[in-house]
């Protein structure tokens, strides 16, 4: 046996502002600078799902590859691609969607809809990458969020 | 502390288990389980690990880990048919996972005299497939 670990990556194309409501405009213009331009801007995203396991000696594959583009099609790039973010992803809703939090909201919606999909199989779910350009990118592990209440978990499974 | 070096080389494989049904490996593998087979141009980065001499700067000689990793890797696989040509592939799936994990075995013992062990090996099988093994 062998546990190993496999990165599989996929893109989405989405817009967003980056805007909190926990400032005043000026302060969100002095932080955010052009992310902050009123009708919002866009980015070709590339997203890195990272699994691992103990690899199927007959098989030598962690997952069906097609079970897992589904996976994140149906639960990530279905509402995620050509969308707004701000005003078409429930939690951003009050929550500036800087990639830092898209990289969360990301892992927590997989989290969520993970045992449903593929529980029972030994494949873990490590972490998620998002490149916001080739220059900025962002990574969460699984399990960072062991206190849940800081985002409503509701959210999570609303279809946006 | 970690140093990486990158290569690649270009294989044909195809992707089906003796132990399952035709179905059963058309529906695990998809197009990587055709029967005429096809090809990656694949990269592997190999992770070394160690400290660096006192007096060089280095932890290892990179013109060496070059050497190694074309006389391990490159040369018997570039330019091959995984399945026909390369052990253990005439009996062992070349999913990207189990070369990964060839690749390293054959590795390991290459650098275990030193001054860099072998620390991880990362094959990416295209750019957006990658899949890694530290031996464990």
């Amino acid at each position: 046996m062998a546990r190993v670990l496999l990165g599989r990556r996929y893109r989405f194309s989405a817009a967003h502002r980056l805007h909190t409501p926990l400032l005043s405009d000026e302060e969100n213009r002095a932080i955010y600078g052009k992310c902050n331009y009123p009708y919002g801007h866009g980015h070709n995203f590339v997203l890195e799902i990272v699994i691992s396991g103990e690899l199927p000696p007959v098989t030598g594959r962690l997952l069906p590859l097609a079970a897992l583009d589904g996976f994140v099609r149906e639960v990530i790039l279905s509402r995620f691609d050509h969308v707004n973010l701000n005003t078409q992803v429930g939690e951003f809703s009050a929550l500036s969607p800087t990639t830092e939090n898209l990289s969360r909201v990301v892992l927590r919606r997989l989290e969520s809809a993970w045992p449903h999909w593929f529980g029972g199989r030994g494949v873990k779910l490590e972490k998620v990458r998002i490149w916001e350009t080739g220059r900025n990118i962002f990574e969460e592990s699984a399990g960072w969020d062991s206190k849940k209440e800081e985002l409503p978990l509701d959210m999570v499974t609303t279809k946006s | 502390m970690l140093l990486t070096r990158r290569i690649e080389f270009s294989a044909s494989h195809r992707c089906v288990s003796g132990e399952l049904s035709e179905a059963a490996n058309h529906a695990l593998y998809g197009a990587e389980s055709n029967e005429s087979g096809h090809g990656h141009n694949y990269a592997l980065e190999v992770t070394l690990e160690g400290e660096p001499d006192p007096v060089t700067g280095m932890v290892v000689d990179l013109k060496e880990v070059k050497s190694v990793l074309e006389r391990a890797v490159v040369a018997p696989m570039d330019h091959r048919h995984l399945n026909h040509e390369v052990e253990p592939f005439d009996r062992v799936v070349p999913t990207a996972e189990n070369l990964a994990v060839e690749i390293y075995r054959r590795l390991a013992p290459e650098f275990a005299a030193g001054p860099a062990r072998l620390r991880s090996v990362r094959l990416y099988e295209t750019e957006d497939l990658w899949v890694e093994y530290e031996g464990r």
